[in-house]
């Protein structure tokens, strides 16, 4: 029984030390990019990295939702006779909600992952260490790149993905089921307005920056992690919470943010 | 020239989400950083309930202008609506500023309905003549509960 309650403890501290510790990196790393000497070319190989090539993904998985979303509504909106608001429906719940998330999730599993299982591998063989005795500061020289990147690509990916969802939509609604043009086109322009663009710049550009940090603090600070988790087998830890716990902060986030700014 | 390479590809991934972002804000949302020509009007409705910012303003079916503003003026507890009507639009002393819904369940516009006077409103007057929203629940309740 005590000893129930003594593993609670320790678990809800070592969270708690976490998030912590998540947040302080944050905060140095915010505080060391303002600092000379200023990177460039790391910047854009990380954009490389995340963005760039997440492009495949995202237009693949766009395109998808776009159409599925696309047959989904038409179908539900036809019992109503008004397939007209077909452009409008499709085009705000990607633009407000699906498009944010889903790209956040995509870059999670795609580019988050590979992140955190560097960092860590990093970590282990004490390259991170290395980098310290030749006066380096790690946390600038290998997450501070990574962190601006992630803000930068995942708004952009975010906008890539609305587009093409959109054009799904607008495949299955317009030359699939022969709507009007006029009707989705306009529909979609009539309904969505400047903040709703707005919300989902917002939305992804918090995503962007949280799926970084938390995957980034995952993976540098795995020799503090719980359970002693050293070797092969600590770096598959971390990288597994580092996918699970940025998805959920995603999902979370995305009800925090629409509860409070709409 | 892998150097190069990596250079490019971003670049023309930066391109791309700049440009997929623009189309989606200037021809999808319609946001203008330079104000559109025209002029704003201000309108008192007693209820504008389920009208919203960037709401289309109607003339004869025909898009004139938007809804740039909605506040509440506590003092007469009436809705102070901001018309921006586009440029070469002309909008008389006496017209009707009506508060109207696309359908039945569709989204809420306002029509403005064309006066007589020969004098037109300009830049910051007010539309006197106004229809608030009309809502089918209470119509149906005053329907219902009429005595008569």
């Amino acid at each position: 029984m005590i000893k129930a309650i003594n593993e609670l403890g320790s678990n809800v501290l070592a969270s708690i030390e976490q998030i912590g510790r998540t947040f302080n990196l944050l905060v140095i790393i915010a505080w060391k990019l303002t600092q000379p000497p200023y990177q460039i070319y790391p910047i854009i190989k990380q954009m490389y990295f995340i963005g760039a090539r997440s492009l495949t993904v995202i237009i693949i998985s766009g395109v998808t939702i776009g159409m599925v979303l696309g047959l989904q509504f038409y179908n539900t909106l036809e019992r109503f006779g008004s397939v007209g608001v077909l452009g409008s429906a499709v085009a705000l719940s990607i633009i407000r909600e699906l498009g944010p998330v889903m790209t956040a999730l995509m870059v999670v599993g795609r580019a988050g992952s590979a992140i955190c299982a560097e960092l860590g591998i990093m970590r282990i063989s004490e390259q991170v260490d290395a980098l310290e005795c030749m006066a380096i500061a790690p946390d600038k020289y290998l997450v501070a790149p990574k962190l601006v990147a992630g803000i930068l690509s995942v708004p952009l990916l975010n906008f890539v993905f609305n587009v093409v969802a959109i054009g799904g939509g607008y495949y299955v609604g317009v030359v699939l089921f022969g709507m009007a043009e006029g009707s989705y086109i306009n529909g979609m322009i009539d309904s969505v307005v400047w903040s709703d663009v707005r919300l989902g710049l917002m939305k992804s550009l918090i995503f962007g920056m949280l799926i970084t940090l938390i995957c980034c603090a995952k993976g540098f600070y795995l020799h503090l992690s719980e359970h002693g988790s050293k070797g092969a087998e600590g770096v598959s830890r971390v990288t597994t919470d580092a996918v699970v716990i940025s998805s959920i902060a995603v999902l979370f986030c995305d009800f925090l943010i629409g509860a409070v700014m709409s | 020239m892998n150097k190069i390479n990596i250079e490019l590809v971003t670049g023309v991934f930066v391109i791309i989400g700049i440009a997929c972002f623009t189309w989606l804000a200037v021809a999808v949302a319609g946001a203008t950083f330079t104000e559109q020509p025209g002029y704003t009007l201000s309108a008192r409705f007693t209820s504008t309930s389920g009208l919203r910012e960037g709401a289309i303003i109607e003339g004869a079916g025909v898009r004139i202008g938007t809804v740039t503003g909605i506040a509440f003026d506590p003092e007469s507890f009436e809705a102070i609506v901001e018309l921006r009507i586009n440029e070469n639009v002309p909008v008389q002393e006496d017209a009707i500023a009506a508060i109207r819904t696309q359908g039945i369940i569709g989204e809420k516009y306002i029509k403005i309905i064309p006066g007589g006077f020969d004098e037109l409103l300009t830049d910051g007057m007010e539309l006197f003549e106004t229809e608030s929203s009309i809502s089918l629940e209470e119509l149906v309740s005053r329907y219902i509960f009429s005595s008569d």
